[in-house]
């Protein structure tokens, strides 16, 4: 079977040239739905607003910031991921189990789902489109250093790589290492060195030296 | 009839690099919320779980062809047609044209975010004790399902140690069939790499977990 490229942002020209027809198909869609009282026209609007606004990675960065500073915080989130997210107003739809996996100096954490996109919404929003797109979800399991690598992550040999396939209702986050030269940071300072991609296991937290809030120095 | 999914990709050759960009990742087409936002709603209304759902996704013949929001926009199509909520003509004139089919719930704007802040938990009261143990050595079923199942074809028949326990949860194969919850004990299993990919394969020092419901696996 040919690799699809059609699932990657590579192929936008080619989706482009379709971009009218889907526009009219899904604007028919939602004009039966909602003549028909399925939908509620301001129902897709909060729907819509929530996740453009509301609901994004800088959650997860709140999350592993209190656990960089709060070592009980960190305590209870590697517990109970579920309840000690709740706890900074973090929960629902495609984040109601969670697990949070610590990377260490022996361990790298890395998330993925191999069947569809399974994805902790309530902390990291929708997913980026490479999360979803075949080469990711192909390889992860088989080659995780070769993903790693596309990201321009090198694991020093002897760190082991962890992978979650997101095969069930359960959600991963990854608590990345806390970069060294943060010790004096805020959680708020803390919060943006942490990226997306570092609580999906495809990248590393910002250092304090290349975060854009380098201003907060000592 | 046989069962296709065309969603099963873990551990396939020949995909190429994972292409990324640090920007834009998130940046949706407007048509794309809109499906987001009508998938949502209509999902909802009860015609329909998210196993249904993920099987009427990962059936379309066409999958491999289609980005992510076109397989959610053709799931739903095939979905409100096979559940009657509309019809063909309905879909091609953009209008309706018949009676609605009666829905246990409309999704209103006020409950929007009560609603999201809810999801749809999946735990259920244990009935009998988990029938493994943290650290147990366990085998995966290698049988090929006739239908929606999440226990990926490069994870049947291997060895696995389970690793956590996750509660018992609504059996995601029986609910996409419409056979009920039936729910029962979850299972994050992990596999070494060579079992999984066979000893030929470059090692990589990795460790690959998958969640497995408990009929998934047998003792090893």
């Amino acid at each position: 079977m040919a690799a699809s490229d059609h699932d990657d942002e590579h192929d936008h020209d080619h989706e482009h040239s379709q971009l009218s027809a889907l526009e009219l198909r899904v604007r028919a869609l939602e004009t039966v739905l909602t003549q028909k009282g399925y939908v509620d026209p301001e129902a897709l609007d909060v729907l819509i607003d929530a996740y453009q606004t509301k609901i994004g990675p800088r959650n997860g960065a709140q999350v592993v910031a209190r656990a960089w500073r709060d070592r009980d915080f960190r305590r209870r989130l590697l517990a109970d991921a579920t309840t000690a997210i709740a706890s900074l107003g973090f929960t629902g739809r495609q984040g109601e189990y969670m697990v949070a996996v610590e990377n260490t100096a022996e361990q790298h954490n890395m998330v993925v789902c191999t069947l569809c996109s399974c994805y902790p919404w309530p902390v990291l929003g929708l997913p980026p489109t490479w999360y979803k797109s075949a080469p990711y979800r192909a390889r992860a399991v088989k080659d995780p250093r070769g993903v790693l690598e596309d990201f321009g992550v090198r694991l020093p040999d002897g760190v082991r790589v962890r992978v979650w396939d997101s095969t069930a209702e359960v959600r991963y986050i990854v608590l990345p290492q806390r970069p060294a030269g943060s010790e004096h940071l805020s959680e708020r300072e803390l919060a943006q060195l942490v990226t997306r991609d570092s609580m999906i296991g495809t990248g590393l937290p910002l250092t304090p030296r290349s975060a854009p809030t380098s201003g907060a120095a000592p | 009839m046989n069962y296709d999914s065309h969603a099963d990709l873990g551990g396939h050759d020949g995909y190429g690099v994972v292409r990324h960009s640090s920007q834009s990742e998130a940046v949706h087409d407007d048509w794309e919320r809109r499906v987001l936002a009508l998938t949502l709603s209509m999902g909802a209304t009860g015609l329909w779980n998210i196993d249904i759902s993920r099987a009427a996704r990962e059936t379309l013949d066409d999958y491999d062809k289609l980005s992510y929001f076109q397989v959610w926009l053709a799931a739903l199509e095939k979905l409100l047609l096979q559940s009657g909520a509309i019809s063909v003509d309905e879909l091609a004139q953009g209008r309706a044209l018949g009676a609605a089919i009666p829905v246990a719930r409309v999704l209103h704007a006020r409950e929007v975010a009560a609603a999201l802040a809810h999801g749809a938990p999946t735990l259920r009261p244990p009935g009998a004790p988990p029938r493994f143990s943290v650290g147990q050595c366990v085998r995966t079923s290698s049988v090929a399902l006739q239908h929606h199942t999440r226990l990926p074809g490069y994870a049947r028949g291997k060895r696995a140690v389970v690793e956590r326990i996750h509660g018992m949860h609504v059996f995601a194969d029986t609910h996409a069939q419409r056979l009920g919850e039936q729910p029962q004990w979850l299972y994050a299993v992990t596999f070494d790499e060579r079992e999984l990919w066979g000893p030929r394969t470059p090692q990589q020092q990795s460790l690959v977990s998958v969640d497995a419901w408990e009929s998934y696996l047998e003792p090893a």
